[in-house]
């Protein structure tokens, strides 16, 4: 299969994903126990996103203070809560990133 | 004029024009771009790194459309995977966008189908966690008419921001150094967006269930673990809402 097809399938794929409840909206009406979940979506998938990107850099487990990334993260968690400012928590993560290396 | 208009303050009503909604989403991805740019450099040098051809590497930047997919798409072009484990492989990857469709689908329902289909194609990470913040806070009841034009602001400029950065990357390509820890840029991104969204003892437990389950299964193959962790999450944080309501 040439690369280029691979790319237009992953991509049509990625685009169906995207569309799938958005374009059925209206057309069937999604249980109580579903729209309660929604909330939740953004705050749980981020962070699912983010953990092992500190804790597993490349995949093994680094709980220690040698883990810059950790120290990094947590350190721009500490500033995005008191904060709540996206530029000063982007900032700040580098800047301490920069200071454990 | 009613007579009780002099009394009021003298700021202007707010505007919730489809232009004024459009600059106010463009505005409220910018911040993000600051971590977005880094990571579109670096996907840019992996691709070329990768053996892509540069022509395909860009255009796979609006065709995808999906940060961590195309390293992922990168990554499996240097192994030689066959071409419909690649595919399969991005399907499970971006399989949480199918959370951020639903999420969103409330809030776009009304609209014809060609905006559905554009506003589909700019569900990235970003601009939906930019527009849903804005869509669900305090004051969501406000602009709700035209805000789909604010969904498109984030889109368009991350969409942007993200052409431009892999451009910059493929271009560079061995050029930039390869100690520079870019590939941090995503996670603390993330981190900016998601912990001021954290406010309720309902949401600390959907985070904290996420990460932890995110971390035991981070060994999982095609991100299944992160999908996982992501369910957890939501489901735990859903539960423990109701437990506080009931």
């Amino acid at each position: 299969m040439s690369f280029w097809l691979v790319m237009v399938l992953a991509g049509a794929v990625t685009f169906a994903t995207r569309l799938s409840f958005i374009a059925a909206e209206g057309r069937f009406e999604a249980p109580r126990w579903f729209r309660a979940m929604l909330p939740f979506v953004p705050i749980a998938t981020l962070t699912a996103l983010v953990a092992p990107e500190l804790a597993r850099p490349g995949g093994a487990w680094d709980v220690s203070v040698r883990n810059g990334r950790l120290v990094a993260g947590c350190a721009a968690i500490a500033i995005a809560a008191i904060s709540r400012n996206v530029l000063l928590t982007i900032a700040g993560g580098f800047a301490v990133l920069w200071l454990v290396h | 004029m009613d007579a009780t208009a002099p009394t009021r303050p003298q700021t202007a009503a707010p505007d919730h024009s489809p232009a004024a909604e459009l600059w106010a989403g463009v505005r409220g991805l910018a911040p993000l771009l600051v971590g977005v740019a880094p990571f579109g450099v670096i996907y840019g040098v992996v691709a070329i790194a990768s053996g892509i051809p540069a022509p395909a590497a860009m255009a796979m930047s609006s065709i995808l459309f999906a940060g961590s997919a195309q390293f992922l798409l990168a990554q499996l072009f240097a192994l030689g995977a066959p071409g419909l484990v690649m595919v399969a492989s991005i399907a499970l990857v971006n399989l949480r966008h199918a959370l951020y469709s639903a999420s969103m689908a409330p809030h776009l329902g009304h609209l014809p189908r060609r905006w559905k289909v554009v506003l589909a194609y700019l569900l990235t990470d970003e601009a939906y966690a930019s527009a849903i913040l804005r869509f669900s806070g305090q004051r969501a009841s406000r602009g709700a008419a035209n805000r789909h034009w604010y969904l498109l602001g984030t889109g368009l400029s991350l969409w942007l921001g993200w052409q431009i950065s892999t451009a910059i990357g493929i271009l560079l390509g061995a050029q930039i150094p390869k100690d520079l820890p870019l590939d941090f840029a995503l996670p603390v991104t993330f981190i900016a967006i998601t912990v001021p969204m954290i406010r309720s003892r309902a949401a600390v437990a959907a985070a904290a269930v996420a990460a932890g389950v995110a971390l035991l299964c981070a060994g999982w193959p095609y991100k299944l673990g992160m999908m996982a962790a992501s369910l957890a999450g939501i489901a735990v944080g859903s539960l423990a809402a109701r437990g506080r309501t009931a």
